[in-house]
């Protein structure tokens, strides 16, 4: 009982904890790929610290729309943090950890960033939101269906249940699994804000999606932003690295497996990292108008992977 | 007069209240009661005629939709009709839409093929007055007419459909119908099931009998339109599942594989026009038909399941087609009203004239932002509930069946997931466009918020969004008890769980709770709005300033439009939807066309099926229209010898 409180504990704050370090490690990895020094990996957190405490301009034009968006779209991402296996699978939550549940709360954190995005009336803003809906729209048939062919593998949809079954266990799920790996791994990409569909570090009018929505935000919700921003990509390296290769997750209580299943996590989020900093690094954006071809092969791909299902 | 108009408005609202409110009240006891009702009234001396009534739980459940949203479309009616005073007859308004609702209720309740054909003509027919009410628009008086066009062609289809039954079974009662269902042919039934869908496809408005929907609809006043669209069109859905589920079992396989193709066009079609839309209403009726290819998805699973003998998972899919059909009662409706909110204070109903009403019409901003959320499917609103419901199922049937038919079940899952997407992003154009930034037009400036009759009407449904929300592990308990009510799922096993307040499907295939999900959503951002509010950095100081506007003064001009906002995703879906462009430049010089004066860009969507389906039929009806004038002398001799001729030929057959 105790031992289970604690884990949901860790299990709850495991998100917001460790997601800035994430995006410190990519930035220091793609600044060592550019022969830069680059900042230390605990750089965003100090840049979260400073943005807390800075005071805020809002723009006349806001309705509570945009005042309420930082807190709607930070609280989908720790709520999700919590519904996904992120160390140990054995927790079954089946109240929220349905796939469609995560895929669906997360698009309410897409709504209102959006709509934050409109509220200033900023010509920026406004476009932000239209890519970025148009990336997110195109982008929902593969993320379901990534989900649907591991859940179809394991017989259920939810997370964690799809986690402890283990599906790189059985060898004539390999070539489905795969599939739907990188069509996962394109949603990924997209709906994180990275390359080739979108440059977090960017500010230029023309490329800018993510960016451009929160341009008007500045102080405490500033920093909302960048932190649900940052949980957002942890949760969708947690979810691609637990549902597609769950070795090494807690699968019983135990001491001993939690503590190796914490381990294992870090690790494999920093070889997520690591894929994603050389990929950013080696990569050009692409043109806005070729994106829907990424995200419909993405579809293609768990297409062919749900069929290849036995 | 004024005083008349208001004599007319209360009286003709308190009755519908009042007929609603009887409606409630007689299913509330259905539900207590639980057995069916069937009774006759009165004896005719017409043959084949008796208004015979059938009250099972499924006519239970339409007669409760019907009921709920016409209690609050009269509340809000109330308010809403003021604008219409002194221009128009509010008794004849107030007249129709009483006989509308008593139309629907008879239509659901009827349990005889004329009697039943009766009530859908009251219905469409005090529906097309509703829809030319204002008649000063010579816009809507086009859009009424193709609408009764549209609609007595697909009566047309209904009684033949009808005729072919009684042909084979000799009754027009369905019950005789449904027991000597087994003497008719495949080759008959399966025309039957043709006739049935293009009949009851085109009150549903299933693509490609859609069109007059995105014209009728907006044209009617909007508390009509919200019971036209969350409600009329399911009328539809309630004879397919009665002749489908009931009259014509068993049936081949390929009926229920084309609903579902049929919902998965309807369903993408619908959300892409209603993308290019930017007429609020027009919007809304695209959406009804992407949800009605939604609820075809669930029925569509549902009748190839139960084609194929797997029963529980055929009852799983009515159940999800039958709980999206009362919310998308429900969120269509509230959008709606709070479309017709908005265009009673701004006085049109483009959206690229409106922005920032959040300001000036917090209520109805508020409301329609629930209904926008519900209807793109977002927890913990109703709608999310129904889509997770289809969901299972298609997943359900994709894992449990082979070939082909799971070909088509991943084609519906892909469909559903991509409208899903699509529908967010129309609902964040439709809200933001409409609700947000700063106004675009003088239109706007006068705007206020509504009365109250209005607000409590949205509100009431927007509640309702909610509670079928958060209390769905109830409410589906109740609609799989009205799928088991059906003679072909008497005993069926059930697959849906419902455990307190949560719904689990299958054998732990998935669960969901909404209530929970709600709660902890609450919960954590109030947390994390004290937090950050009086915890960290208490002493921030918060300026109200400008949008940053590069050096220039921001004007309503410079912001995001409608069509600017969804230009993207048309352009990626530029095979379907066609989209055109037409540049129209003035020139002050127009030899030499150097200095341009004014210039014009026409932007455009091409209907497919207008000009691929509907032209075509019209082009060809002339021409033998055109043939057929040449036998018509205007001779009455001449006809004479026809009506002779026509005689002998019968006669013949006859002999």
């Amino acid at each position: 009982m105790f031992i289970d409180i604690i884990i949901w504990i860790i299990q709850i704050i495991l998100v917001p904890a460790v997601a800035p370090l994430c995006v410190g490690i990519i930035r220091k990895i793609k600044a060592k790929l550019q022969n830069r020094q680059g900042a230390g990996i605990f750089q965003p957190y100090q840049d979260l610290w400073k943005l807390f405490h800075k005071d805020e301009v809002i723009s006349k034009d806001a309705s509570w729309i945009f005042r309420c968006a930082p807190y709607i779209v930070f609280t989908v991402t720790i709520i999700i943090g919590a519904s996904i296996p992120l160390f140990a699978s054995f927790i079954n939550n089946t109240v929220t950890g349905d796939l469609l549940i995560i895929i669906y709360t997360l698009a309410i954190g897409t709504f209102f960033l959006a709509l934050a995005g409109i509220d200033t009336g900023s010509a920026f803003g406004g476009f932000g939101s239209s890519r970025e809906m148009t990336v997110a729209a195109l982008a929902e048939g593969g993320f379901i269906f990534s989900l649907l062919t591991v859940a179809l593998i394991s017989g259920s949809t939810n997370v964690f249940t799809i986690s402890q079954t283990g599906l790189l266990y059985q060898s004539q799920y390999l070539l489905s699994g795969t599939l739907a790996f990188f069509g996962f791994f394109i949603v990924l990409l997209a709906e994180t804000a990275r390359f080739p569909f979108d440059n977090p570090a960017t500010h230029l009018e023309l490329t800018m999606i993510h960016e451009a929505m929160i341009l008007e935000y500045s102080g405490k919700k500033l920093a909302l932003m960048e932190w649900a921003s940052a949980n957002k990509l942890l949760i969708f390296i947690a979810l691609a690295s637990n549902l597609f290769f769950p070795l090494g997750i807690a699968q019983s209580a135990g001491i001993s497996a939690v503590m190796l299943g914490m381990v294992i996590f870090m690790i494999k989020i920093v070889i997520f990292c690591l894929v994603i900093a050389v990929l950013e690094s080696s990569i050009a954006k692409f043109r806005f108008f070729r994106l829907p071809d990424l995200l419909i092969i993405a579809f293609i791909f768990n297409v062919v992977a749900i069929i290849l299902i036995h | 007069m004024r005083k008349h108009d208001t004599f007319a408005n209360i009286w003709s609202h308190f009755f519908a209240i009042l007929g609603s409110l009887s409606g409630l009240f007689f299913v509330a006891l259905m539900a207590s009661g639980g057995d069916d009702l069937s009774f006759s009234l009165g004896a005719f001396a017409v043959p084949f005629f008796s208004l015979s009534f059938h009250i099972d739980k499924l006519s239970a459940f339409f007669i409760f939709i019907i009921s709920l949203i016409s209690l609050f479309c009269s509340v809000y009616a109330i308010g809403y009709v003021k604008h219409f005073y002194k221009k128009y007859d509010i008794g004849a308004l107030g007249f129709f839409y009483n006989l509308f609702i008593l139309g629907m209720l008879l239509v659901v309740s009827s349990s005889n093929w004329l009697f039943f054909l009766i009530a859908w003509e009251v219905m469409s027919i005090t529906s097309y007055f509703l829809v030319v009410y204002d008649r000063n628009d010579p816009q809507n008086v086009k859009a009424g007419f193709l609408y009764l066009i549209m609609t007595h062609v697909g009566t047309a289809f209904i009684i033949t459909a009808a005729l072919l039954l009684y042909k084979f079974t000799g009754s027009f009662e369905f019950e005789a119908i449904q027991s000597g269902a087994s003497s008719i042919p495949l080759s008959i039934k399966n025309t039957i099931f043709i006739f049935t869908i293009i009949g009851f496809g085109t009150k549903c408005g299933i693509v490609p009998f859609h069109i007059w929907l995105p014209d009728a609809h907006p044209a009617a006043p909007s508390h009509v339109s919200a019971l036209m669209s969350g409600v009329m069109i399911k009328t539809g859905i309630y004879m397919m599942i009665r002749i489908f589920f009931g009259m014509l079992w068993p049936v081949p396989v390929w009926w229920g594989l084309a609903l579902l193709v049929l919902g998965s066009i309807s369903s993408l079609l619908g959300v892409l026009y209603a993308l290019t839309e930017h007429d609020i209403k027009r919007l809304l009726a695209y959406h009804s038909i992407e949800n009605i290819g939604i609820i075809l998805l669930g029925l569509g699973g549902a009748l190839t399941f139960l084609s194929l003998n797997m029963l529980p998972l055929a009852l799983l899919s009515l159940t999800a087609a039958l709980f999206h059909t009362l919310n998308h009662a429900t969120f269509k409706s509230l959008l709606f009203l709070g479309a017709g909110s908005v265009i009673n204070q701004t006085h049109t109903r483009n959206i690229e004239e409106y922005g920032g009403l959040i300001k000036y019409m917090p209520y109805t901003a508020f409301f329609f932002l629930v209904g926008s959320m519900a209807i793109s499917a977002l927890p913990p609103f109703n709608g999310f509930f129904s889509e997770w419901l289809t969901f299972q199922s298609l997943f359900l049937g994709i894992a449990s069946l082979s070939l082909y038919e799971k070909w088509i079940f991943i084609l519906a899952a892909g469909s559903l997931a991509f409208t899903g997407g699509l529908a967010l992003a129309c609902f964040v154009k439709a809200f933001g466009v409409t609700f947000l930034a700063r106004p675009r037009s003088s239109h706007t400036s006068g705007a206020k918020e509504s009365s109250l009759s209005l607000r409590i009407g949205m509100g009431a449904m927007a509640l309702l969004c909610l509670l079928f929300g958060i209390g769905s592990s109830h409410v589906v308990v109740f609609l799989e008890s009205v799928g088991k009510n059906l003679a072909i799922f008497k005993g069926t096993a059930s697959l849906i769980s419902s455990s307190g307040q949560q719904v689990v499907v299958g054998n732990n295939f998935g669960s969901v709770s909404l209530l929970f999900l709600c709660i902890c959503f609450v919960f954590v951002a109030g947390l994390v709005f004290y937090i950050v509010t009086f915890v960290i950095n208490k002493n921030q100081k918060i300026e109200t300033g400008a949008t940053w506007d590069c050096g220039t003064d921001l004007t309503g001009r410079m912001e995001i439009t409608a069509t600017g906002f969804s230009r993207s995703i048309v352009t990626i879906f530029k095979g379907i939807l066609r989209p055109s462009i037409q540049h129209d430049i003035e020139y002050h010089d127009a030899q030499s066309r150097y200095l341009p004066k004014s210039r014009t860009i026409t932007l455009g969507v091409q209907d497919v099926y207008q000009s691929y389906f509907y032209q075509p039929l019209n082009r060809m009806v002339s021409l033998i229209a055109l043939r057929v004038k040449s036998i018509q002398s205007g001779n009455t001799n001449m006809y004479i010898l026809y009506i002779f001729i026509a005689l002998i030929i019968s006669l013949l057959f006859v002999l």
